[in-house]
């Protein structure tokens, strides 16, 4: 009788684990899946650093009313010479379900570090344009866009 | 599917920076499923663009699922001889689409 009662606890007790087991394979699948945050992405560009504001002019419109398709354009004050340019320009959305958007990437022969493209935005947001520089530096510029649609198929 | 396009002006100054407009049709389709089926669809974006001048990268784009589709793209090149551009897109189907315009410097 009472081996029968351990077998039991036994089989619960497996239970328990096995089920602890794949709550935690659960945890960590969504965990991959999920979007990887903002400030993620950007200590990534940045390699740690914190960018400076300034430099960089982030033009959105304030109202999308499609967020499927927002005219973006960046502008970064550079001299764009061999010596000193703009070496690239990256978008973060942050509250879209994949954070980084694209990133751009110029050399001294661009002239002006300068992109105009069109992104989606899933909702309302404050948008990131963060520039890296030639000689390391990174900055950073910002834009509010209120989005009527989102455009995430969401 | 895709079918780029793209402006260029015809001639500059020397020195002069220009403008160059790109667009090309394309989904950019982020990885997802069918409503109906369930069945996985597969991410196909176009993923990095190039723009060359006699063989030479001078603007380059790294794009994830965040550009719309029908990627739209402008940018400038200072113009310092006549010469052929090459836009390149390349996509997660292993598809590469070009386009090419030639410029004169006056």
């Amino acid at each position: 009788m009472s081996k029968v009662r351990i077998e039991v606890l036994d089989r619960r007790e497996f239970l328990i684990t096995s089920g602890a087991a794949v709550a935690a394979l659960v945890a960590l699948t969504n965990g991959a899946l999920a979007k990887k945050p903002a400030t993620e992405v950007l200590n990534e560009l940045t390699k740690g650093a914190k960018p400076a504001e300034g430099k960089v002019k982030l033009e959105m419109p304030e109202i999308a009313e499609n967020g499927a398709k927002v005219r973006t354009k960046i502008t970064v004050e550079s001299p764009m010479t061999p010596e000193d340019y703009c070496k690239s320009v990256a978008i973060i959305a942050p509250k879209n379900p994949a954070t980084f958007v694209g990133k751009f990437n110029f050399t001294p022969d661009s002239g002006r570090a300068y992109v105009s493209t069109n992104i989606r935005l899933a909702e309302t947001q404050e948008v990131w344009a963060v520039a890296e520089m030639s000689d390391g530096k990174f900055y950073i510029g910002k834009a509010t866009v209120k989005v009527t649609v989102g455009g995430c198929g969401g | 599917m895709a079918k780029p396009r793209v402006r260029v002006p015809k001639k500059a100054k020397k020195g002069e920076i220009i403008e160059i407009k790109t667009l090309i049709k394309h989904k950019m389709q982020r990885a997802t499923k069918d409503k109906k089926t369930g069945k996985p669809i597969p991410r196909n974006i176009i993923h990095t663009f190039e723009a060359k001048f006699n063989g030479k990268a001078f603007f380059t784009g790294n794009w994830d699922t965040g550009i719309s589709a029908d990627p739209y793209c402008a940018f400038n090149h200072r113009v310092q001889e006549s010469g052929e551009y090459e836009f390149v897109w390349k996509d997660d189907a292993g598809k590469t689409y070009t386009a090419k315009a030639k410029i004169e410097v006056a």
